[in-house]
């Protein structure tokens, strides 16, 4: 039982630095045509007119609209509002008019040409406080205690706004997606995505096919993010369509421009907070709002909103919470999944409301986290009690020894108060965070995911879920799982392909679920077919004595000892196939109300807690992170070194989005729509980093994994923006953090407050 | 922060000093009906001339890719990357911008890294290409790839074919670089999964394993 934990290579290892791997678009097709598609250059306008002259195009070229769909137009996700083509209307700019294809990609793009439109432009609402007075695309509330009494009778009212910016995913392989038309009008659609039965479930809605005649297949992905949750299966609707149309295969391939205006991003927030505190600072209630621009389309808001809720009061006790959410429609590109989903935006301005609260009552930042971290016991606003793997203590001292961060704090506040001419501003920050593992609320149960296992001829197992590689490393991890739990090897154990004709829908890659969810039934599929190989050993045998089995090798009490392959062989000489299958059951006790937003919204937490040191230049206002310390206790560690890896990506992106990436849009249009305007970490920005991996495992799991994808996601802006303020003395309620924002709040006198507030109400609201 | 890999696009743009029309006029017209990039069995001699090609026109072009030479006909227009790609199915150049800013189409031009992407086919003429399938030594890794492999520099690994290419052109040219060059050797190349530490640590063991085979030599 060591192999847990362990860090070895990962499978796919040699044909990622070799070049043998081949990504969506490396698949060579016979006859393969090229998709391309026609935007809309408006915000908002109705098509007055849609016209396709084939004469003006290039020879067999076809092109596709609305009208043209076979069935409804709409992208199959929570619900169908996600109109494949634009019809009628437009409502954001780059949305999908109209798909053409040609055999190749030059011919593609002429015969957008040969497409007109006639448009007539209407008034656009482009930001926030413009729709704040329209109607939401959802809205959501979660209330527990006496917030308004407690919060007139508090020592003191605290109250602030923080804003976050769009993240782009800038997956480095933009998305791609084949599809073709084989006999019996069965549809093949292949690519790069996150979730093949989502796709799946699209293409039967559109076409109408019954579900065996529609196949998803999942590449190898060049990076998801959660970008390519959601958006595959519109380029995939496209991709089929055109086939049908042309009778070819078709691939649609999107250069980083289109990837860039058309793709869903992460849900800009505007998010409030009024917190009542006692004299010492503990937390006696809070009034949040939570507003995110959910784009033209509802798409996934809802959930994304549905965490940003449940994580929005943060890893602290409250008695008294009222939060309140809701997603607004813009005319701008639909938001979605990005890895974190709706929790990053929320616990950035939990974790600058906590700094806020300290500067008032003089307290530095880990103490008034100290006084307010949530611990075993105790209750969330949801009502769920903290079992004994809430882990917030332990992560946040854990964190704050390790850089001696109290110190360095107060230090470094001393010196910014009596600088030196010419000397760089250093600055230490701190955030405590929390993501609750897996699907929210009652996710699992409505999804009933399955996975199942079959003996193989070889004697080996063949695992076959949905999950897909997109370099989180479910294909070293998952294997390793079912080794650990059987005692077979993790060579004993293949992964079938993410192929919706050869695997059960397990459910989408996303939520952090993997490991924990998938990883636990893998677990038991595997073993179950071990233990199933092994009675009908024991029956053939004349004493039907027990086996141990390790690393691979059955034993029995007598010394005997045969490869487990070796016995899993000649069952299949004999036997019937061996087929297992098992439904993913949420534990009992996760029971989740809908309707008043109480109960156990997940079933367990992973927690971190993040240092991250800053180097500030006086005259040009530009940050350099020059370490991170991450604490993250992921309740057990799977695999080191990709464990590790998680947690470095993961903060790196946080630390991208708090500091240097912005969208920037002017009536709609992004500006800057290529990689060099669109600035993410390179390796010089990339500080070092030190990562401590803790353990606190959850009993509902197979072994305790609570997941980490999404975890260092949370907590990597925040603690560096307060380190900004550390350094610099500016207050900063808005990501991102750049040169430009940090000149325009110094100009403002954006300040910190010198020395406690006096405990009088209404302070000012930060924004 | 910096955005270093603006300035590294820069320095991998052309050194050549082609201009477009200078090259056209070298590459002259070609010979017509041959099919687009099949290998043909004579390389037509180019013909002076200073007119225009039209798109769809080919010209014919030897490359010499991982030691080998390729006789092809090309669009004027094409760069090194789609031809690699597309005409020659090497896939293991990948391409994550088609305009510079990502480096994940680095492939070796003499030695040294461009980016295949902003090169011209015909630009890299009576050059030696070496894209990462020229790495392999038969069915084994190369040293840079090896370390890659053994430290994990990767997580989706849609971008490490850029950044072995560079650390491969680094070391070339530096065979004991210090982190800051390092730095400053795959700047040019994102990675969006962040293995950064990892392709720092990959680097390094490559450089040893480099001058390990250099010891023994
Ligand atoms: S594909 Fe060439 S630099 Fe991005
Ligand atoms: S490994 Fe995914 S982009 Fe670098």
């Amino acid at each position: 039982m060591t192999l847990l934990g362990s860090s070895p290579p990962r499978p796919d290892g040699a044909a990622k630095v070799g070049g043998t791997l081949r990504f969506g678009d490396d698949l060579p097709k016979e006859g393969l045509w090229y998709g391309a598609t026609l935007r809309s250059p408006n915000p908002h306008a109705r098509i007055r007119g849609l016209r396709w002259n084939p004469e003006r195009a290039p020879k067999g070229a076809v092109c596709i609209i609305a009208d043209d769909l076979p069935g409804p137009n709409g992208v199959q996700l929570l619900d169908d509002e996600w109109p494949v083509l634009a019809e009628g209307i437009v409502r954001h700019v780059g949305e999908p008019v109209a798909v053409v294809a040609a055999a190749t990609m030059l011919a593609a793009r002429q015969a957008l040409g040969a497409i007109e439109v006639d448009y007539e432009p209407l008034e656009p609402t482009l930001d926030l406080s413009a729709a704040a007075n329209q109607e939401s695309l959802y809205t959501l509330e979660l209330r527990s205690g006496q917030v308004e009494q407690e919060l007139e009778r508090a020592h003191l009212l605290v109250e602030g706004t923080y804003h976050t910016g769009y993240q782009e995913h800038i997956y480095i392989e933009c998305q791609v997606m084949s599809a073709w038309w084989e006999a019996d009008d069965k549809l093949v659609v292949e690519g790069s995505m996150q979730c093949p039965y989502f796709v799946h479930r699209s293409l039967i809605h559109v076409f109408g096919l019954p579900a065996e005649r529609s196949v998803v297949k999942a590449t190898p992905m060049g990076g998801g993010f959660g970008g390519k949750e959601d958006f595959p299966s519109v380029i995939a609707l496209h991709a089929a369509l055109l086939a049908k149309a042309c009778d070819h295969p078709v691939r649609i391939a999107y250069d980083r421009h289109e990837d860039i205006i058309g793709t869903t991003k992460r849900h800009p927030s505007v998010v409030t907070h009024r917190a009542g505190v006692d004299a010492e600072g503990r937390l006696q209630a809070m009034e949040i709002e939570v507003v995110l621009d959910g784009g033209a389309y509802r798409t996934l808001s809802p959930v994304v909103l549905s965490r940003a809720v449940l994580h929005a009061a943060g890893p602290y006790r409250c008695p008294n919470v009222h939060i309140r959410g809701r997603v607004l429609r813009t005319h701008t590109p639909p938001n979605g999944a990005f890895r974190g989903f709706g929790a990053p935006q929320v616990q950035f301005a939990m974790e600058r409301q906590m700094d806020r609260i300290g500067r008032c009552l003089g307290l530095d930042p880990l103490e008034i986290r100290l006084r307010n971290v949530l611990e075993e016991g105790d209750k969330l606003p949801t009502g769920q009690v903290m079992d004994e793997s809430c882990s917030a203590r332990l992560c946040l001292e854990k964190a704050a020894r390790e850089t001696d961060f109290q110190e360095r704090w107060q230090h470094l506040e001393a010196k910014r108060r009596a600088p030196i001419d010419g000397e760089s501003m250093q600055g230490v920050g701190l955030s405590l965070y929390f993501h609750g593992a897996g699907f929210t609320g009652n996710g699992e149960r409505v999804l009933q995911s399955v996975v199942e296992a079959a003996l193989l001829e070889d004697g080996r197992i063949e695992v076959r879920t949905a999950a897909v590689e997109m370099g989180q490393g479910c294909d070293t991890v998952l294997p390793m799982m079912a080794a650990e739990a059987s005692g077979l090897r993790p060579e004993d154990v293949v992964l079938a392909p993410p192929d919706t004709s050869r695997v059960p829908d397990s459910g989408p890659s996303v939520a952090s679920r993997t490991s924990m969810v998938v990883g636990s039934e893998v677990a038991h599929v595997v073993t179950e077919i071990r233990d199933r190989i092994l009675d009908w050993w024991s029956n053939s045998q004349e004493s039907g004595a027990a086996h141990t089995v390790e690393d691979g090798v059955v034993r029995r009490g007598n010394g005997e000892s045969w490869p487990f392959r070796e016995l899993a062989r000649r069952y299949c000489e004999t036997e019937d196939p061996l087929v297992v299958s098992r439904q993913h059951e949420p534990p009992e006790w996760q029971v989740f109300d809908e309707e008043t937003y109480q109960g156990v919204a997940y079933p367990t937490y992973a927690f971190g807690a993040d240092v991250v040191e800053v180097v500030v230049d006086p005259d040009t206002l530009e940050v350099r992170p020059r370490k991170v310390t991450a604490v993250c206790e992921v309740g057990r560690v799977l695999h080191e070194r990709l464990c590790v890896g998680q947690v470095e990506g993961g903060t790196l992106q946080a630390l991208g989005w708090g500091l240097m990436e912005e969208v920037k849009l002017e009536a709609g249009h992004y500006l800057n729509d290529r990689l060099a305007t669109y600035i993410i970490p390179t390796i010089k920005d990339s500080p070092e980093m030190e990562v401590h991996l803790l353990e606190r495992p959850w009993k509902g799991g197979a072994f305790g994994a609570k997941g980490v994808g999404e975890l260092p996601m949370d907590g990597g802006a925040p603690a560096a923006v307060s380190a900004v303020e550390n350094a610099t003395g500016i207050e900063i309620d808005t990501i991102p953090a750049t040169p430009e924002r940090l000149l325009a709040l110094t100009s403002a006198h954006r300040q910190v407050p010198s020395g406690p507030q006096d405990p009088k109400r209404g302070r000012r609201p930060g924004g | 922060m910096e955005d270093n890999h603006r300035k590294k696009q820069q320095q991998k743009g052309p050194e050549s000093g082609v201009t477009r029309r200078h090259f056209l006029t070298g590459a002259g017209i070609g010979a017509a009906g041959l099919v687009a990039g099949a290998p043909v069995a004579t390389g037509a001699a180019p013909t002076e001339s200073a007119a225009i090609i039209e798109v769809g026109e080919m010209v014919p072009l030897t490359l010499r890719i991982n030691g080998h030479p390729r006789l092809l006909l090309v669009e004027p227009r094409w760069s090194l990357a789609y031809v690699l790609r597309e005409k020659l199915v090497m896939t293991g150049t990948k391409l994550g911008c088609d305009r510079g800013e990502c480096g994940a189409c680095t492939v070796l031009v003499d030695g040294v890294p461009r980016y295949s992407c902003m090169t011209l086919a015909l630009e890299a003429e009576e050059t030696e290409i070496t894209t990462l399938e020229g790495l392999l030594e038969g069915e084994d890794l190369g040293d840079v790839q090896q370390a890659f492999k053994e430290h994990d520099a990767f997580q989706c690994g849609y971008c490490t074919p850029g950044q072995v290419m560079s650390v491969e052109g680094l070391l070339r040219s530096n065979p004991d670089p210090s982190l800051d060059e390092i730095r400053l050797g795959v700047s040019g190349n994102l990675c969006r999964c962040g293995a950064y530490p990892n392709i720092f640590k990959a680097t390094r063991r490559a450089a040893e394993l480099k001058r390990g085979k250099g010891d023994r030599s």
